[in-house]
């Protein structure tokens, strides 16, 4: 119903190509900068921290789309991964923590989508208040303490490697795939785009605006449970806090990526590429052996500095 | 100038039984609960410990009711409080020190500022931005470590007093004629209450909206290096962590205070009693031996509950 005009293609491949280029730079430059950077072990690190990264970005992208915002990830990847791991250890069944994890997240994005519809409070005080009241149930939950020592099948999940590649690579790519399916390829997808672009003229064109918001903050919250099972099986431990300093990076990945935060243009693979480059950014900052307090502020100044481009951009394009 | 005070007036009457009411069944369940809660001395410390508070949420309400929100103010009083103890403690003058708390607030306002009036960032990713760059540049002042040592005439700013009325309450006060005057005494307050809700118009009556906006965050910084001072005579220390999350709390107080987020309608009276009401959760949770950590999850409640009855009254 809404086929998107061949110049907004041709405009989102030169975008990605100049993302893909700056990613290039900057592996160029940490490769001269660094002895390091170029270890297997250091690239399959990029790798694993790219494709976790991307989940919870992935899904903050459909969000973004929409011309809302989740707060909530960050908090909601704490809840998720200290439930599951509960799951895990409590009933010793690795199933039964997945179930947990991705189901707590969703179950989160749900509020969340209903506090933004039915409730009508704008999204990013919402996801605000509810990122919050995560914390405080996290912190209460966990009381200071650590669940560490999951099984190693469970581990494969996040520290496995399939045929020399890190499993998270893969899981990645599968929801590259039908993230990108589902926003270019299906009804769904574009309707969401179009509630982005014009929420009015959406609703008089007869898209559910509702139902697609639950929809798309109840994936995101999915997406921060999946993404709290990655890190769970790569550190091997569960904390109160493991998600805290994930929200500014992750919002970061899909600003970068180029997804405006006016809604309505974006792509899932861009977010990709934002995630990789926020990677590289964060990764070289490491190897470097900068102190890693600066990690916040860099990440500010990136995302003050996407939100930038993309104004002008956009003033441009009109 | 009475004209948007008195436009105001039916609205504010409409809007005194909710906070109030917020207020009274809050006490009424902390003085049933915890036998403390009605001392004299309790009362006196709830009110000396919202003082704080109040310096944030009355800039944050002239904020929200521009349609903006300012997520970085308690990273940045954090900031301004690790330069302030520096400062005294390279300088030797809490003077010095006190000025350079103002500076760092005032900076950060008039970047906030500039990026979403000038540059048109969104005001919660603007705030979201330069929220991480004050809490990076606050770990990197101390990597990580509180700062202590500051003299004790610091401290007296907390914990003396003038002809028995506790100095942060006089603080708070003047801090609260001077907002309620700049709101609905001067062409700036009224700018405030036309941008929320209707910005074209201003625009078209030529007034520049841009400048209203800087003014409005510059203030929200100038008052978060206020809250400083008090958060460091306080603590007697400043730590890279200490002002996280204050911001939470002064919104929750807006919210429950009545000012509408989309809208823009204000009202300062109710923030000050959104601010009573935060700080009556918080003591009567502690004097239960609450959890800080459920705390915030019940201020997170409130809020919630707030914008939801904000919405409810919308709906006509």
């Amino acid at each position: 119903m809404l086929a998107r005009p061949r110049l907004a293609l041709s405009r989102d491949v030169a975008q990605a190509a100049y993302r893909l280029l700056a990613a290039a730079l900057l592996c160029a430059m940490l490769a001269m900068l660094s002895d390091v950077f170029l270890t297997t072990s250091n690239i399959f690190n990029v790798l694993r921290q790219t494709s976790l990264l991307f989940l919870m970005a992935s899904g903050l992208t459909l969000v973004i789309l929409t011309a809302g915002l989740d707060l909530s990830v960050g908090a909601n990847i704490g809840l998720s991964a200290c439930l599951a791991a509960t799951a895990i250890k409590g009933a010793d069944s690795p199933m039964l923590g997945v179930a947990t994890g991705i189901g707590c997240g969703a179950l989160i994005g749900l509020a969340n989508g209903i506090l933004v519809t039915a409730l009508r409070i704008p999204s990013f005080i919402a996801t605000y208040g509810v990122m919050w009241m995560l914390a405080g149930m996290t912190y209460y939950y966990m009381a200071g303490d650590t669940i560490h020592g999951f099984p190693p099948g469970f581990r494969q999940l996040g520290s496995g490697y399939l045929l020399g590649v890190p499993m998270p690579v893969y899981v990645m790519l599968v929801f590259l795939l039908i993230g990108t399916l589902f926003a270019q390829r299906t009804t769904w997808g574009q309707q969401i785009y179009a509630i982005g672009a014009n929420p009015v003229a959406a609703r008089l064109s007869g898209v559910p605006v509702e139902r697609r918001l639950i929809l798309v903050y109840t994936v995101s919250g999915a997406m921060a449970g999946l993404a709290s099972l990655i890190v769970l099986a790569r550190i091997n431990s569960a904390q109160g806090d493991i998600g805290e300093d994930l929200t500014l990076p992750a919002i970061a990945a899909v600003l970068v990526g180029g997804t405006s935060l006016f809604g309505g243009y974006g792509t899932v693979a861009g977010t990709l590429i934002g995630a990789l480059i926020l990677t590289l950014v964060l990764n070289g900052m490491n190897l470097l052996q900068i102190n890693s307090s600066w990690q916040p502020l860099v990440t500010g100044v990136i995302i003050l500095l996407a939100v930038w481009i993309d104004n002008r951009t956009r003033r441009i394009g009109e | 100038m009475s004209m948007p005070s008195l436009a105001q007036l039916p609205m504010s009457v409409a809007r005194v039984p909710g906070v109030a009411i917020v207020l009274v069944v809050l006490s009424a369940i902390f003085a049933l609960t915890s036998p403390g809660f009605a001392s004299p001395a309790n009362i006196a410390n709830i009110l000396t410990q919202s003082t704080i508070l109040l310096l944030l949420a009355l800039p944050m309400t002239v904020i929200i009711m521009t349609e903006g929100l300012d997520l970085s103010m308690g990273a940045v009083l954090t900031f301004a409080s690790i330069v302030l103890a520096i400062t005294v403690l390279a300088s030797g003058s809490p003077v010095l020190g006190f000025f350079a708390a103002l500076a760092v607030g005032s900076c950060f306002g008039l970047a906030n500022g500039l990026l979403i009036a000038v540059l048109d960032i969104p005001p919660f990713i603007t705030t979201l931005g330069t929220l991480g760059v004050a809490q990076g540049l606050s770990l990197l002042a101390t990597d990580g470590q509180s700062v202590v040592g500051i003299p004790r005439s610091i401290e007296n700013i907390y914990s003396g007093a003038l002809a028995g009325i506790p100095l942060p309450v006089i603080i708070a006060a003047i801090a609260y004629c001077g907002t309620h005057a700049l709101l609905y005494h001067t062409r700036f307050g009224t700018y405030v209450f036309a941008l929320g809700g209707n910005r074209e118009a201003l625009k078209m009556a030529g007034i520049s909206v841009r400048g209203v906006l800087i003014r409005a965050y510059v203030l929200g910084g100038l008052m978060a290096g206020f809250a400083a001072l008090l958060m460091t005579a306080r603590l007697n220390s400043a730590h890279p962590t200490a002002g996280i999350g204050m911001e939470f709390d002064a919104i929750a107080a807006v919210a429950v205070g009545g000012t509408s987020f989309e809208r823009g309608n204000g009202w300062l009276l109710g923030t000050l009693l959104g601010v009573v009401a935060v700080g009556v959760l918080r003591n009567g949770l502690n004097l239960l031996a609450v959890r800080s950590s459920a705390q915030v999850a019940c201020i997170g409640a409130l809020v919630i509950i707030a914008l939801f009855i904000d919405g409810l009254r919308a709906e006509p």
